[in-house]
């Protein structure tokens, strides 16, 4: 992928020969990731799509620092990560909203762990007007529906302002409908902040729906098969026919076009 | 308007009840088998609650909290009336059972009127040692809960001793703590503390290392420190297991302190109890009885209290 900058700065991504392995039950070598090699330009939304055991959460785990590398990194801005860190947000499929914190306390996690709560008293209210929960901010995670849980979700990790934000299917434990606001929700948030977003789905819509990248895995070896680059405007109309025509590649590249394969086994 | 007739007798159940059971007192001879007490208590605690059950029935119709309140609980406390009066039946006017062994109402309640002095000693004996006792054993039980839970080579070294000691009813150790420690306070203190101990540490432990390793993961990638996670995170998130070994705690406690206040220490309520049987007045054992109950139920609405404070959030996510 080439580095063109979109308006941001910082929050560019390299992944250099990235290598995960796990020891399976059986005491057998397996890699999750074999090898991976992906540039990602600050400021730009990149969907990691593909079929479950493909390695894209692992990849997006990587990123966040959450596991380390069997061997190769990735880089933020050239600096190698070691660890989780505030310049990399997470929002996770489940809202892992604390439940014993109201909405407003959840949302300000984050700055008082750093300990800079004070000073960014009014990003918290900011942050929760943008993502539309004002007048719920003494009320707690389980009073309010898996949308707006998922949206605190989002202030959450968005309210420090992180480089960037990553994705781990945020959306998959929705209803379809909600499911589509909150993707208008998230190309909002994405314009109006210059995050650079890395997200995990498994849905060729919503990749398509939101990103400049959709990068599509494969399984078994798990690797990078192909990058592509949307060149449609936002906001994007989902039944336009070049919409339709990049959801087929897609599509055939995962090899779900049309022809259906003969299945390895029979029920 | 039939609904609302029946709701104005239900509130008054409870003063039917108090008449049902001093008309038998009263219409009744009691068995002359049953020595006379000084003074007639029962009449006099029964006169008690004919005015105040009374008074809280009219009073009711015009303070709301406590009319709906009286006509949900009303039943069961003209339920209690009879139940006092039939027990007053069997024991005080038929003397069913040996009157030595189960004394009526006048007697029992003497103890009260006349030895009230002692039993009040009883009393703050007995809740400053158990008061001390769970303060050491909640705080210690806390600690080793924290760690195990939290520090694995901790966990190694330490666990299986716990797991060893634990499980051990700590009343067993009267016998050595009385050794150990000069004074019996210092010996039931730490008999109440090892029962409180060993619960508390347990829940913690347990409650921090089920705790879903998302919310920690969430906390690192807002950038939280070690520290954040284990006050901020981990034990918030145990507190209701936390406060369920609590509870469990004082109740093992409870019957520490009975056993150690039988076995050596002077003054206390269980204390009272064994010296009360030992000179066959078995009235004061009864008088004693009473007292453990109520004062144990007290302290289990203050906790239950106390949880209802700390762990608001819960009530939508899980009850017991």
């Amino acid at each position: 992928m080439v580095a063109e900058n979109i308006e941001n700065v910082k929050g560019a991504i390299h992944i250099d020969n990235l290598v995960k392995t796990f020891i399976s039950n059986e005491g057998e070598t397996v890699a999750a990731l074999n090898g991976v090699n992906l540039d990602i330009p600050a400021g730009s939304f990149v969907s990691l799509i593909g079929p479950s055991g493909c390695g894209k959460t692992t990849l997006l785990r990587q990123i966040a620092g959450l596991a380390e590398p069997t061997s190769g990194g990735v880089f933020v801005d050239g600096k190698k990560i070691t660890k989780p860190g505030a310049d990399r947000g997470f929002a996770f499929q489940q809202a892992t909203l604390f439940p014993w914190l109201n909405i407003r306390d959840n949302i300000s996690l984050g700055l008082r762990a750093r300990h800079v709560y004070k000073e960014h008293k009014q990003d918290v209210d900011e942050f929760i007007e943008t993502v539309g929960l004002k007048g719920f901010e003494k009320s707690y995670p389980h009073e309010l529906s898996g949308g707006m849980n998922q949206r605190a979700s989002l202030a959450r990790a968005l309210v420090g302002h992180p480089d960037i934000l990553l994705l781990d299917e945020p959306l998959g434990a929705l209803d379809a409908f909600t499911r589509m606001a909150m993707q208008d929700e998230i190309h909002r948030l994405w314009k109006k902040y210059k995050t650079t977003m890395v997200m995990v789905t498994h849905d060729v819509d919503e990749a398509l729906y939101l990103s400049n990248y959709v990068v599509v895995m494969k399984a078994r070896p798990s690797k990078i098969e192909q990058v592509i680059k949307i060149d449609l405007p936002f906001p994007r109309v989902r039944t336009q026919d070049t919409f339709v025509l990049y959801r087929k590649k897609i599509l055939e590249i995962l090899n779900f076009a049309g022809k259906i394969p003969e299945p390895e086994y029979y029920l | 308007m039939k609904n609302k007739l029946t709701n104005t007798l239900r509130r008054f159940l409870p003063f039917l009840g108090v008449i049902v059971a001093l008309a038998i007192h009263l219409l009744i001879e009691d068995s002359d088998e049953h020595p006379e007490a000084e003074e007639a208590y029962y009449t006099w605690i029964l006169y008690f609650f004919l005015v105040t059950t009374f008074i809280l029935g009219i009073v009711s119709t015009f303070v709301k909290k406590l009319k709906k309140s009286l006509e949900y609980s009303g039943a069961f406390w003209g339920g209690v009336g009879i139940v006092v009066a039939i027990i007053d039946i069997v024991i005080g006017k038929l003397a069913l059972f040996p009157v030595l062994f189960f004394p009526k109402y006048d007697n029992i309640l003497a103890q009260f009127f006349e030895g009230y002095e002692i039993i009040l000693k009883c009393i703050w004996h007995s809740t400053k040692l158990l008061v001390t006792g769970f303060l050491y054993g909640a705080g210690f039980g806390f600690v080793t809960g924290v760690l195990l839970g939290f520090n694995k080579k901790f966990n190694y070294w330490i666990n299986p001793y716990i797991k060893l000691i634990g499980p051990i009813p700590a009343t067993i150790w009267i016998p050595i703590s009385l050794t150990i420690f000069p004074t019996t306070f210092g010996a039931s203190v730490f008999i109440i503390a090892l029962s409180v101990w060993f619960s508390v540490a347990l829940m913690t432990s347990s409650a921090i290392q089920a705790v879903p390793k998302a919310y920690f993961e969430v906390s690192r990638t807002l950038g939280a420190s070690s520290a954040f996670q284990i006050f901020r995170v981990g034990i918030p998130a145990a507190m209701p297991s936390i406060f369920l070994g609590v509870f469990y705690g004082i109740i093992s406690a409870f019957l520490a302190l009975m056993t150690a206040e039988m076995f050596g220490v002077k003054y206390g309520i269980g204390w009272y109890i064994s010296w009360q049987k030992a000179m066959l007045v078995y009235s004061g054992v009864y008088a004693g009885i009473i007292v453990i109950a109520v004062y144990c139920m007290l302290i289990l609405t203050l906790l239950f209290k106390l949880r209802d404070k700390i762990l608001n959030w819960q009530k939508g996510t899980l009850k017991w």
